[in-house]
């Protein structure tokens, strides 16, 4: 393998890795902060619970977040020192202001966690709410140097050398609104769903016992609501980040949809693998005129196909896959909303069945799931560009060699936090049960 | 190419986010090793001091690096060209350790006792590896261990494992982490009102403090024969140089003094604790001013390796809007923390 192919790897695996915590770091602090609300507001104790046992996982699953993300920033210029060349010129000013973002969110968090008790219910919904702040400004600033990267503005190339930088017309280039919304919906999608599943998980382990069943049929049916409307949101603004592709990065559209002729009233694919030789997607289901009408809002809207573009510069076929199961997986999580709705809202039942309860429960791995195909179809559909039509990966990779052996370590390093969060975190849970919680707050 | 003034204040809040973390990180690092020395004396309340400390501020402190990473490749990008390349694996075996040990630090927390021996022994010895592999980044600027071919940068990691100035720098770091965090935490169990924890850490601050301005005598030795220009400008600045001997001397004497509070317990560790501030301070200007104009010798400038002046204004105007929004915030965090009895003085 050569050097470039493993130092993407290497890449890929951090924030492969980073984003599962650093989504959660924005969706959780949310529903701590929702809980909060709705706890000064009714009084019911179970939802003080709520934020508190929440806020105690967020602060386990801070203590690798922020090592990785440490590793994501410092990588980027260890590996793609060119790159970063270029971004410190152009596109420093996202990166210096998510420090300060970063600086709210850790401070705000260690108040929270460690000061809690001293705080007003006031005080302690303000430091909430920066937590969020902090945490969401984050993810909308890293986001935007992605943006950069597919639509890079604010900048020339002029012989290799960069001129006429206006950093603020790099910072608001493009795609950065729709892009950085869609990852900060997304990330408050995954949270709920995610407590959603934890609390479908423990509700089929405590049917027998009322009191804890009810505790945490609140618990899912708040994670169903956030989670129903956040990513009935997060499909609309996916929509308008799929007209963006259509507008600045056509060949990366048409590999997401396996389209290799330019037509109008073009077909959308779902399902399927996309063959180079034959030029057609196996296996699909087409449904006509459907992505003309995606892509521009109406079925004569004309789509280019691969074959406009010169082979060297088409992206990885296989990004259609993990297009279309982000799409799913975005269609199926609604599903899951209306679903409860339906039960609570119109048949008023108390108990949801069995299957229910299990479909539930990967609620919140398929959202993770989701951002995973969408971080890697966004990256890799990218390729061979680090900066689209300026500037390609292989001319910034670094040149000192043996990343092959840091690969090896850094995955070994990742794998041991990752194993070691779920060890902490059951056992964590288990020793200080809802019971004990309960107790605590009638007596 | 001269030195621009925008150049001079680019590099000077580099250095200051430098200075920040060097303190802020000898404090965290050494606040691990020490829970961990003490961890199996029951009887005091030492290590529970340090674990008081530890908690809260590991997350600001792990901010101050990413902090020099992004004023590094925002405000010198040239220079961090050169620096991303040579640096990948020292960089990132830092990467890893810190890693773990913020990650089992923060589990820690939720184990039981058993499983927070080990933890407490990851966090306590990476609490001394780590700085000791983050200060060879600064002999390494000093010339002579990296090599450019075709354009091609590397470093000589053999070169860098037998010197003895690298080595001196070592043991400062080592040394000098474990003695101011002594000192803190001194301070910090002066305030708490334990006697014990309180004079086992001003023992601590009096054993390694010499042996850190031994190893400062060290690294100017070796430093005569291993980077002589370094030296020469640095020897310019005598004057600085004694008044920063001379606080380190109060720091001592601050030791000795009669507690203004307490009677029975002997030193002001709130006194020291200023003085040796000020003392790194001075003499990490004398080292920083005499490095100017290199980031890395004799290659990069800082003005060879600076950003575009556009963008310097843009991110300059973001320094001083974040200090104003930020500044309400750390007062707060210090007055909860630092401050509040209530915490400081805790049973848990
Ligand atoms: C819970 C997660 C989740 C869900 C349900 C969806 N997405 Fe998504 N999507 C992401 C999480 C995500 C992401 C991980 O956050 C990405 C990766 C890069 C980015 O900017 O956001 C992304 C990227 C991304 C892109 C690529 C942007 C680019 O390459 O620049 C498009 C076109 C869409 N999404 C479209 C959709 C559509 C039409 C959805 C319909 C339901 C959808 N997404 C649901
Ligand atoms: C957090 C979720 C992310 C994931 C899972 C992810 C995934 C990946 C993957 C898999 C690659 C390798 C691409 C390939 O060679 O096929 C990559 C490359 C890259 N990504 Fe991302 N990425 C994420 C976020 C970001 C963000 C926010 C940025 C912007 C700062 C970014 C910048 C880059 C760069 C610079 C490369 C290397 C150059 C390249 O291959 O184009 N990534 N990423
Ligand atoms: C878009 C995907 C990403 C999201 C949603 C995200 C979000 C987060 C969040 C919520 C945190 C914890 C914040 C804190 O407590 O300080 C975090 C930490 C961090 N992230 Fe990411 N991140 C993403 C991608 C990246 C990338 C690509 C980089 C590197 C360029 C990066 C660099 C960092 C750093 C340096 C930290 C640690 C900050 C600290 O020390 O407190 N992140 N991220």
């Amino acid at each position: 393998m050569t050097d470039l192919v493993l130092a993407r790897s290497l890449f890929g695996t951090t924030m492969g890795f980073h984003i599962i915590y650093a989504s959660l770091g924005v969706g959780i602090p949310l529903m701590i902060l929702l809980a909060e609300l709705i706890f000064q507001k009714t009084k019911d104790p179970h939802y003080a619970i709520m934020a508190k046992r929440w806020t105690k996982a967020q602060a386990v699953l801070l203590g690798v977040a922020i090592p990785t993300g440490t590793i994501a920033g410092t990588q980027l210029a260890l590996l793609w020192p060119g790159f970063m060349e270029v971004i410190g010129k152009v596109m420093s000013l996202p990166f210096q202001i998510e420090i300060y973002a970063f600086f709210i969110e850790a401070l705000f968090m260690s108040i929270y966690v460690y000061a809690a008790d001293r705080l007003s219910p006031a005080m302690r919904i303000i430091t909430v709410i920066f937590v969020v702040i902090g945490a969401a400004a984050s993810a909308i600033l890293i986001t935007n140097v992605h943006a950069f990267e597919g639509t890079p503005a604010g900048f020339q190339m002029v012989n290799g050398e960069i001129t006429n930088i206006e950093p603020w017309k790099a910072f608001f280039n493009p795609s950065f609104v729709v892009t950085a919304t869609h990852v900060v919906l997304s990330a408050f999608t995954t949270g709920a769903f995610v407590i959603a599943s934890v609390a479908a998980f423990k509700m089929l382990k405590t049917r027998k016992n009322e009191k804890l069943y009810t505790f945490h049929r609140k618990a899912l049916f708040l994670g169903l609501i956030v989670g129903g409307l956040f990513s009935f949101l997060t499909a609309l603004n996916g929509h308008e980040s799929a007209q963006l592709l259509y507008e600045y990065q056509p060949e990366k559209l048409a590999g997401a949809e396996g389209l290799f002729e330019t037509q109008s009233h073009a077909p959308l694919a779902i399902g399927g693998f996309t063959d180079a030789n034959t030029q057609e997607i196996k296996g699909a289901i087409e449904i006509p005129w459907a992505l003309s009408f995606l892509a521009g809002n109406s079925f004569d809207t004309v789509v280019k196909g691969l074959n406009d573009f010169p082979r060297d510069e088409w992206p990885p076929l296989f990004i259609h896959t993990l297009f279309n199961g982000m799409v799913i997986i975005g269609s199926l999580l609604i599903f899951f909303a209306v679903l409860a709705l339906f039960y609570r809202k119109i048949l008023k039942r108390e108990h949801y069945p069995k299957w229910l309860l299990v479909l539930y429960l990967f609620g919140g791995p398929l959202s993770l799931l989701a951002i995973e195909f969408g971080w890697i179809f966004a990256c890799t559909g990218r390729q061979p560009w680090v900066i689209y039509r300026m500037l390609k990966t292989s001319e910034v990779v670094t040149s000192s060699g043996s990343i092959g052996t840091l690969f090896i370590l850094f995955a070994i390093v990742y794998l041991i936090l990752g194993i070691a969060t779920v060890i902490v975190l059951t056992y964590y849970f288990r020793k200080h049960s809802i019971e004990e919680d309960l107790r605590l707050t009638e007596s | 190419m001269d030195v621009t003034t925008d150049a001079l204040i680019a590099i000077t809040i580099l250095w200051g986010f430098v200075f920040i973390y060097a303190v802020m990180a000898s404090m965290d690092f050494g606040a691990g090793f020490w829970s961990m020395i003490y961890m199996n004396k029951e009887q005091t309340k030492a290590a529970n001091i340090a674990n008081k400390y530890l908690s809260p501020t590991w997350e600001v402190t792990n901010v101050f690096i990413v902090a020099i990473v992004v004023a590094l490749f925002s405000l010198f990008p040239g220079a961090t060209f050169v620096l991303g390349t040579v640096l990948l694996i020292p960089g990132s075996i830092i990467l890893l350790l810190l890693a773990l040990r913020s990650g089992f630090l923060v589990f820690s927390h939720s184990l039981p006792k058993k499983y927070r021996k080990a933890v407490t022994y990851i966090s306590g010895i990476s609490g001394f590896i780590i700085p000791s592999i983050l200060i060879m980044v600064l002999p390494i600027t000093h010339g002579g261990f990296i090599f450019q071919e075709n354009n091609v940068y590397s470093l000589d990691l053999g070169l860098v494992f037998t010197s003895a100035n690298v080595y001196s720098f070592v043991g400062f770091a080592i040394f000098s982490t474990l003695f101011l965090s002594s000192l803190l935490l001194a301070d910090f169990s002066n305030v708490a009102n334990e006697d014990e924890a309180y004079n086992i850490y001003r023992r601590g601050a009096l054993i390694t403090g010499p042996l850190s301005l031994m190893m400062a005598f060290f690294i100017m030795l070796t430093l005569r024969s291993e980077a002589n220009w370094l030296f020469t400008k640095m020897m310019q600045n005598i004057p600085i140089l004694l008044v920063s001997l001379l606080m380190f001397l109060l720091a001592g004497l601050a030791l000795f003094l009669p507690n203004s509070r307490f009677k029975h317990r002997k030193g002001r560790p709130r006194l020291a604790v200023i003085a040796i501030t000020i003392q790194y301070f001075l003499a990490s200007y004398v080292y920083g001013h005499a490095h100017l104009p290199y980031m890395a010798y004799p290659d990069i400038t800082i003005m060879s390796g600076f950003t575009d002046p556009v963008t310097f204004r843009a991110l300059f105007i973001t320094y001083i809007v974040g200090f104003i929004i930020l500044f309400p915030g750390f007062y707060f965090f210090w007055k909860l923390f630092m401050k509040d009895k209530r915490y400081i003085r805790q049973e848990d």
